[in-house]
């Protein structure tokens, strides 16, 4: 009888663990059932590179480029804000603030991480729009800087914990060394802890990124959403993750529309999972 | 142990049936954010007159009503557009039929920031403005300042209608799009802030939205007509050239509770709730 029960218990436990791959491959093919049907009406290369996006015209045009490029945009602007703070920020926790600021600083960034991404829209919109629209004497501040300072905010935390996690697993040994040879403590961050923990570092950087490429509700609140070529940092965008937001709930099911928007599924998913594979890659690589 | 799960996942079970059964003295209303006030006013005056009765009115856009109409999750789609030839098709195949009931009528008011010269527009002038012909308020006698697009996004039937009848002036070959640089925004409220506080921006609504911080242009149909403001006088009279009508779709036509909502809706009463709401009555 005990074994009967150790058994089931197992049996269970593997059902729980294979049930999250299996989950991630039903919506894959979903994704892909729904999303392929779309490139019976239009080649895989128009879809890709069409430059105009007027979904709900007879006949559609269906051209994603311009909102390829806004995620884009919007990302590495976010990346380029997000990585030096956040590393600098995981570098001062892991190495040199006392234990009292350490504490209060990780409490700050679990706080910042929780913090629901309507709201950092919300507050966006109504501090950092008209701020952006003042400094830069732009006709509208709906650009893609504002999305990507508010999408940094966002990527911040899982950067600063992650990589701060990657300079902590650092062998404290190569701390010692450097310090006994006479090295002083910047140039021992410099030289050692950071390449000793930079494919950590590099995770930590690629996680980020990929919650930033699949953030919508602020996006939308503040890029503009308008589906033109960006021609730069400075213009409003539209992304891929709000198309679908805003979208979804007109698109008449079973139209080209809508299998089109499932189409933008699979491209997104396509991108976060190829920065998902890197950022394994680059964790293994460290182990 | 397992006996006890069992009995919790049948309590379950049953407690959600019994909620299921109680649905029958309720109705869903869902569709278009223009009529969402005017579904919620009529919705709370109706409910206060027929104790026991609920009305839920949910927003989200006239598509997104007419697809709730579609596959049967809601009784009654509020839309501020005819239904598409489509839909009607993907309607039958589910057995649904749509009937379309005409409730008020709704003036398009185009506004700009009371710090803009500009007070009049013809409506070609609106059509070169939107689809970007015309980039510079200079070019229609403004200022020299870039001109900032304000769309609605295109699950708003308000985003369709104003395409269809200005862009397009009502011809069904014409291909005049938003110029792609138009900003789309997620809801009229949100226009109605940008415009508040944006000299340089232009966008459209319903008339129920203006206030004091924005400026309805006044519209001609062509140069030769008088400009018209966005008044509900004018809407009635047919003065005003950008006015729509608004619509109640039911599967079939209405019958018991949704029946007596309709009638409601369209009795003095109702219509009454309609000109408070700032749209404009069909029955007078």
């Amino acid at each position: 009888m005990r074994k009967f029960k150790e058994f089931i218990i197992e049996k269970l436990i593997l059902i729980c663990g294979l049930a999250s791959i299996f989950f991630v491959v039903l919506i894959f093919l979903f994704l892909l059932k729904e999303g392929l049907e779309v490139f019976k009406g239009i080649t895989p290369f128009k879809f890709l590179f069409g430059k105009s996006w007027y979904p709900i015209s007879e006949p559609p045009q269906l051209g994603i480029l311009p909102l390829i490029l806004g995620s884009l945009l919007v990302t590495v602007g976010a990346a380029i804000i997000s990585i030096p703070i956040g590393v600098g920020c995981a570098i001062y926790i892991a190495e040199i603030a006392p234990l009292k600021i350490k504490e209060t600083l990780k409490a700050g960034i679990e706080l910042l991480a929780a913090i629901p991404s309507v709201v950092l829209g919300f507050i966006g919109m109504v501090t950092l729009v008209p701020l952006v629209k003042n400094v830069f004497h732009l006709p509208t501040g709906l650009t893609a800087l504002s999305g990507s300072i508010m999408l940094a905010f966002m990527a911040m935390p899982t950067i600063v914990s992650i990589a701060e996690d990657a300079l902590y697993s650092v062998p404290k040994t190569y701390k010692e060394g450097a310090l006994a040879l006479g090295a002083t403590q910047w140039q021992t961050i410099w030289r050692v802890m950071l390449p000793a923990a930079s494919s950590g570092i590099l995770a930590a950087v690629m996680l980020g990124i990929g919650r930033v490429i699949g953030e919508t509700m602020a996006v939308m609140m503040i890029t503009g959403n308008a589906a033109v070529i960006p021609n730069s940092i400075l213009a409003p965008v539209r992304t891929l993750t709000a198309t679908i937001a805003a979208e979804m709930g007109e698109a008449v099911v079973g139209a080209e529309h809508y299998f089109a928007l499932f189409a933008i599924g699979i491209v997104l998913f396509v991108i976060s999972f190829a920065i998902n594979v890197t950022a394994d890659l680059f964790l293994h690589k460290r182990q | 142990m397992f006996n006890k799960l069992l009995l919790v996942l049948l309590a379950v079970m049953f407690s959600t049936s019994a909620f299921a059964a109680k649905d029958n003295n309720s109705i869903q209303v869902k569709g278009s954010d223009t009529m969402v006030n005017l579904g919620q006013a009529w919705a709370e005056k109706y409910m206060e007159e027929n104790k026991g009765n609920f009305v839920a009115v949910t927003g989200g856009g006239s598509g997104t009503g007419l697809s709730s109409l579609i596959s049967g999750t809601c009784d009654i789609a509020m839309s501020s557009r005819n239904i598409k030839e489509k839909e009607i098709g993907l309607a039958k195949q589910k057995g649904i039929n749509p009937n379309e009931i005409k409730v008020a009528l709704d003036g398009l008011a185009v506004v700009v920031n009371p710090g803009n010269p500009i007070s009049k527009l013809t409506l070609a002038q609106l059509a070169d403005i939107f689809t970007g012909r015309v980039t510079n308020w200079k070019e229609i006698g403004g200022k020299d300042e870039k001109i900032v697009i304000l769309s609605r996004e295109v699950n708003s039937g308000t985003h369709v209608y104003f395409k269809e009848h200005v862009l397009r002036k009502n011809d069904p070959n014409s291909k005049e799009e938003f110029a792609p640089r138009a900003l789309m925004l997620s809801s009229s409220q949100a226009i109605a802030d940008e415009v508040a506080g944006n000299p340089s921006a232009i966008g459209y609504y319903g008339m129920g939205y203006i206030s004091k911080k924005q400026k309805p242009v006044f519209i001609a149909r062509d140069e030769k007509s008088e400009y018209e403001a966005p008044s509900i006088e004018n809407v009635i009279n047919g003065k005003y050239p950008i006015s729509r009508p608004l619509f109640l779709y039911t599967n079939g036509v209405p019958v018991g509770l949704v029946k007596k909502f309709v009638d409601f809706t369209l009795s003095k009463e109702g219509q009454d709730i309609v000109l408070v709401t700032d749209f404009v009555p069909v029955n007078k």
